[in-house]
């Protein structure tokens, strides 16, 4: 009998708090509809064909999930340093850069088997979104200067890079298109029978699944959530904290940038200019959505991605502009945030006034409830 | 390089320069209250769209500013309601708003203007040439021959000097900033104060725009901010939180811009001279450490003496 | 002795001018401020005196307009009055000099007064005139102040004369300072101390919030003490004195304990050894010297804020950011650097003063704030990957065996109760079977039976042989677990006495800095 009453509340709290998850997605589809109404769109007929388009078939199933990779390698970075106490805005310099080194890799070292140059081009992408960050975390760690501003400063100093390399040094010979050279097929990520979708998608999976075991089980991510949820307390306990934070600014620069050389060798197959439609900030939403926790990432970048694989087809019929999936986006972080920031005093009295119906059944009926679980 | 290049040079450094300044002196009163706004490049974006849905619908310029600027205010509203109501995270709200801005509209600018070849053209601000100073060589023309936002966004740097220097309204938001306890305790309403400075924010956010659509391009094209909203928070901060300051950087991060534009002779690739402000801005920010920091309240959520007890 | 005089003039005569009555403040289920009935003269220097946790704060953010109470009344000039917020109180007349300054260090002086007031028509604001005006109101009580110097610039007394200018401007009579002298140096309180009595003299009101006995006895007329959220006494400054006052502060009955056996001498597991701490230029700590041996508790006792959480601070290595002369010794050698690794690492645990911002990582859950120090060692690790099971096992074991208060083991430790927090901390710490073990306040807010319950197993790890430094303001507590007791006043410590030889009246004295 002792932990009942526990039990309960936690019950409750649970079902309200995933009650108001859902209200908030319906909500923003909602405000999306209204959108698209007044756009000149039928909304009814574009989400149809937005749910055609991401999860139709076998087809749109497979492009949902190419469009979700890039996306879950942003929201895994966001997360993790946000896990850790950090504000890394800077996924989209990253996810550049880590393209850029990875690219080099592919680019610049000589012939070498499948086996080793592939690894090596992810190795370098990784060093390279690690090495992009750790600028921002030094200087946060060294100079206290705002990670904020700095990841965002950054994000803008790896395009316009990008951009050099690509009508420069990096540029393809053969044409006059701002891009590189095809990558070498011993660089490229295989696709699965001829389809888009390509083995990234398992890389992102996979990294989520060691980034969920790395925060959650190991005594390296023990430490790092230690100092996001209390420094002062951390530092008390003999961890050294400034050296956890500029390594996790590091493996949250090294996940873009692995992501950035995944789009490039599993889609694009060379570097061009703006390869990226804003992926790093669309893995803050991604991130938010799934409560920053690693594998909540795999569920809302596969729903971002399959937004956008919907939005694709959608655009195809009707000629509403896939930016609509944006501004479905955003209503949906902002949406998300009132949830998490303004109605906590509201959802407070119907968790109480539901605790309260439960244990008044619970007197007048002996418990029925839960008679099961006893 | 003669006379006539030069005085070229620097007209189009000021003229690109106008919208920095509109955008940094929005973000600067709402960093100045403690605001950190990283959504300016959203609200640049819905400014530029509405400055030439206004003007297309009006018929002339100063529509369309008025509309941008009223469009501008309503997100100003909104992003303080989100920031300082619900006390929602700064930076993820500004995210958010960069993201709407974006998806409105390239949406709403292909369903009001029409896509592609056929946009909208619209009349851009008029030219006012100020008669004998534009007569002076050299800086004559460039200086006094720009149209009549760029004096505005001019005549607004002294402008805001004064409100924030040397009105009471003005000490108030420098106090909110630094430390808003402390302010509520002499009596000054927080909350009200930074939603004052979010919707001033936001009409400088849409003249900012305008500025972009009316002043420089005269049509709307999708993502036309292109990041300028991000450079008007790095004059903020490499102007170290004043006006004049703000004014100083974006004339010079204008005159980057408008170097890459003019002189293709010059042997440094332009995309190395498009990332000057963001390195200056990352070199002043560390530079600073210690000493000019940001006002101290940015970026945490308020809430009134009143609202603790509950 | 002109004072005097005046001292004798109004307290005698004056009217009350602010009234509480049954005044109640909660927090959760503690009760900050139990049915006070407080009365406050017009132009007295009214004391109140009282612990840390006692109700001092809560009950002039209460006058102040910061919180609201929860039952009761506060009448000001014969009126009720209900203030919502700071504003309120202020347009009364009520104004506050908090602990921590509300100044602006980036703005001047007269910008820190005039923020949020007018000066001449119109929207702007005239610094010169202000500046003006400020200086003749400052001159006019005697403060010395700058108006065009930057706040940041000054120094804290300097800051704490500009905090008093914002009131006087504002034109309160009434003025609440919280603890002004705790930052101020000597000369600096002299100062302050010769203002307040210029203050008086215009027929000022004024509440002086402190714990230190003797600035107490030589500047107030009257004195309130309050106790564990109620009212002790109030009386005339006159009629009582620092040693009646200091017994009232920590608390009048205190129980001889049943004697236990007197520890053999042993090699100390702890020595401190002519300890000097400094922090800008201020000197927490002078000269400390102490011994714990095995199986010994040596107590400190101490009003708050007499250096203890520097001292424990110092031996636990968290003071990185000041200046450190002296040897600390565990189990008889140096420690040339102590910081919490090495610390912990010799076997010294730590129950620190605030246990949520220090002791615990809240939103885990009370396995993880269990292993905090721990989860390196080779029961909860194994190639750097936890052993869950394990910490769950602990966390069970932890719960049965300190009577922890949850619904489930892996509850977060921020949704247990304060005296159940403190278990989990006492759990880690005794997990690790210490030598030494710091103990600060480590009851402070706990209901009886924690409070017993914690007393209890820090005497049984005295059984055990662990050596323990308790550091309390309560000198019941002190009396009722130490074997030798100590007094430390001003960051010294003079003497170690056995408890045997011990006798409360003397070392409430001493607390008072007699």
């Amino acid at each position: 009998m002792q932990g009942k009453p526990g039990k309960v509340a936690l019950m409750v709290a649970w079902s309200v708090e995933a009650g108001f998850y859902v209200a908030a997605i319906a909500i923003s589809l909602l405000a999306g509809a209204l959108v698209m109404a007044a756009a000149g769109v039928t909304p009814w007929e574009a989400y149809e064909l937005m749910w055609q388009g991401a999860a139709g078939g076998a087809n749109s199933l497979k492009e949902t999930l190419v469009k979700a990779t890039p996306l879950l390698f942003a929201g895994l970075s966001y997360s993790f340093a946000y896990r850790c106490g950090l504000f890394n805005i800077g996924a989209e310099g990253q996810i550049y850069v880590g393209a850029l080194t990875g690219t080099m890799a592919a680019l610049l070292l000589p012939p070498m088997p499948f086996w080793v140059h592939l690894p090596l081009a992810l190795l370098c992408s990784f060093l390279g979104g690690a090495l992009w960050a750790g600028i921002a975390g030094a200087l946060k760690i060294g100079r206290g200067a705002s990670e904020i501003i700095n990841t965002i400063m950054l994000n803008y100093i790896a395009i316009f890079l990008i951009s050099y390399m690509v009508t420069g040094p990096l540029m393809d010979a053969a044409g006059s298109l701002p891009q590189t050279a095809k990558l070498p097929a011993s660089a490229i990520l295989p696709q699965l029978g001829g389809s888009r979708l390509h083995v990234g998608f398992f890389v992102a999976i996979g990294t989520a699944i060691v980034l969920y075991w790395l925060l959650e089980r190991t005594t390296w991510g023990f430490q790092l959530r230690s100092a996001g949820l209390n420094r002062r307390a951390a530092e008390g306990m003999g961890m050294p904290v400034k050296r956890n934070l500029l390594l996790a600014m590091m493996v949250s620069g090294a996940l873009a940038g692995l992501g950035g050389y995944v789009e490039i060798a599993g889609v694009q197959h060379r570097l061009m200019q703006n390869f990226s439609p804003g992926f790093g900030y669309d893995g803050i939403a991604v991130a938010l959505l799934g409560n920053t926790h690693p594998l909540g990432n795999i569920v809302s970048a596969l729903l971002f991605g399959g937004m956008r694989a919907g939005a694709n087809s959608m655009q195809r019929v009707t000629g509403a502009s896939t930016s609509l999936v944006y501004v479905i986006q955003a209503i949906m972080i902002i949406v998300m945030l009132v949830n998490k920031y303004w109605l906590g005093g509201f959802k407070k009295r119907i968790r109480e006034a539901l605790i309260r119906r439960v244990e008044r059944s619970d007197s007048s009926s002996g418990s029925t409830q839960l008679n099961w679980n006893e | 390089m003669d006379v006539a290049t030069w005085s070229s040079y620097l007209a189009s450094a000021l003229r690109l320069a106008a919208p920095l300044l509109l955008a940094g002196l929005g973000v600067l009163f709402m960093s100045r209250s403690g605001i950190l706004n990283i959504g300016m490049e959203g609200m640049m974006l819905i400014g530029a769209l509405a400055g030439v849905v206004g003007a297309s619908y009006s018929g002339n310029a100063w529509g369309g500013l008025a509309t941008a600027c009223l469009a501008g205010a309503c997100l100003g509203a909104l992003f303080g309601f989100l920031v300082i109501t619900t006390g929602a995270d700064q930076v993820i709200i500004g995210t958010a708003v960069n993201l709407l801005g974006l998806g409105l509209t390239t949406v709403f600018g292909r369903s009001l203007l029409g896509m592609g070849t056929e946009t909208v053209k619209v009349d851009s601000f008029p030219i006012i040439r100020i008669p004998l100073l534009a007569d002076i060589p050299l800086i004559g023309p460039a200086l006094f021959e720009q149209n009549a936002l760029t004096y505005m966004a001019l005549l607004l740097v002294p402008a805001a000097g004064m409100l924030l220097y040397k009105a009471n309204w003005g000490l108030a938001v420098r106090a909110v900033g630094e430390n808003p306890l402390a302010t509520d305790t002499l009596g000054v309403k927080v909350h009200r104060v930074r939603y004052a400075c979010c919707l001033l924010g936001g009409v400088l956010a849409g003249a900012a725009g305008s500025a972009l659509s009316l002043g420089i391009l005269n049509q709307f094209t999708e993502n036309m901010v292109a990041g300028r909203g991000f450079i008007a928070l790095s004059a903020v901060i490499f102007g170290r939180w004043t006006p004049s300051g703000t004014m100083f950087a974006s004339l010079l991060f204008g005159g980057a811009e408008a170097m890459q534009l003019r002189f293709h002779w010059v042997h440094v690739p332009y995309q190395f001279m498009l990332m000057l402000p963001y390195v200056l801005t990352m070199a002043a920010l560390a530079w600073f450490s210690g000493r000019t920091k940001q006002p101290a309240a940015t970026g945490i959520p308020y809430k009134s003496a009143a609202n603790r007890n509950g | 002795m002109t004072h005097t005089k005046i001292r004798e003039d109004t307290t005698s005569a004056n009217a009350p001018i602010l009234e509480t009555r049954n005044l109640v403040k909660r927090f959760g289920s503690f009760m900050a401020n139990d049915h006070l009935n407080l009365t406050i003269r017009t132009g007295e220097i009214h004391a109140i005196l009282g612990e840390n946790g006692a109700g001092k704060s809560t009950l002039m953010n209460m006058l102040a307009g910061l919180l609201e109470p929860d039952e009761g009344e506060i009448s000001y000039r014969g009126k009720p009055v209900r203030f919502r917020s700071p504003r309120h109180a202020m347009e009364a007349g009520i104004g506050m000099v908090h602990q921590h300054f509300m100044l602006i260090p980036a703005l001047t002086v007269a910008e820190n007064v005039m923020i949020g007031l007018k000066n001449g028509r119109g929207p702007w604001f005239r610094h010169a005139k202000a500046c003006a005006d400020i200086r003749r109101l400052s001159e006019s009580f005697g403060l010395d102040v700058d108006p065009s110097a930057k706040v940041g610039e000054l120094s804290v007394g300097q800051q704490q004369r500009v905090e008093i200018v914002k009131t006087l401007y504002r034109g309160a009579d009434f003025i609440i300072l919280d603890e002004p002298t705790a930052v101020l140096t000597p000369p600096e309180t002299e100062e302050l101390f010769r203002v307040l009595r210029a203050l008086r003299e215009q027929g000022k009101t004024i509440v002086f919030i402190s714990h230190k006995l003797n600035e107490v006895e030589s500047l107030c007329d009257r004195v309130s003490v309050l106790r564990s959220g109620k009212l002790v006494a109030s009386a005339p400054m006159k009629s009582t004195d620092a040693a009646e006052l200091a017994r009232l502060m920590v608390g009048r009955d205190i129980v001889p304990p049943a004697p236990r056996p007197v520890p053999a001498k042993s090699e100390p597991v702890l020595e401190v050894r002519e300890l000097s701490l400094r922090r800008n230029n201020a000197a927490l700590l002078q000269r400390v010297c102490l011994a714990v041996g095995e199986g010994e508790i040596v107590g400190i006792a101490g009003v708050d804020g007499n250096g203890q959480r520097e001292l424990c601070e110092a031996i636990m290595g968290l003071s990185a950011d000041s200046a450190m002369e002296g040897e600390i010794r565990i189990r008889g050698s140096v420690v040339p650097r102590p910081k919490p690794k090495t610390m912990t690492e010799l076997g010294v645990g730590y129950i620190p003063e605030d246990r949520q911002q220090d002791g615990l990582v809240l939103p885990m859950s009370i396995g993880e704030n269990l292993i905090l120090k721990q989860f390196r060692s080779k029961r909860f690790n194994r190639l750097f990957t936890l052993k869950r099971s394990r910490i769950r096992e602990a966390a069970e074991a932890a719960v049965r065996e300190f009577k922890i208060k949850t619904p489930t083991a892996d509850h977060p430790a921020g949704k247990l109760s304060g005296g159940n927090q403190q278990k989990v901390i006492l759990a880690r710490e005794l997990m690790q079977r210490p030598k030494v073990l710091i103990a600060m306040q480590p009851t402070r807010g706990m209901d009886v039976g924690a409070a017993e319950y914690v007393h209890r197993r820090l005497l049984e790890e005295r059984e055990r042989g662990c050596g323990i430094l308790l550091v309390s303001t309560e000198l019941e507590e002190v009396f009722a677990l130490s074997d030798r007791i100590a007094v430390i006043y001003k960051g010294r410590i003079a003497e170690t006495v056995d408890r045997a030889e011990a006798n409360v009246d003397t070392i409430g004295l001493r607390m008072a800095g007699l």
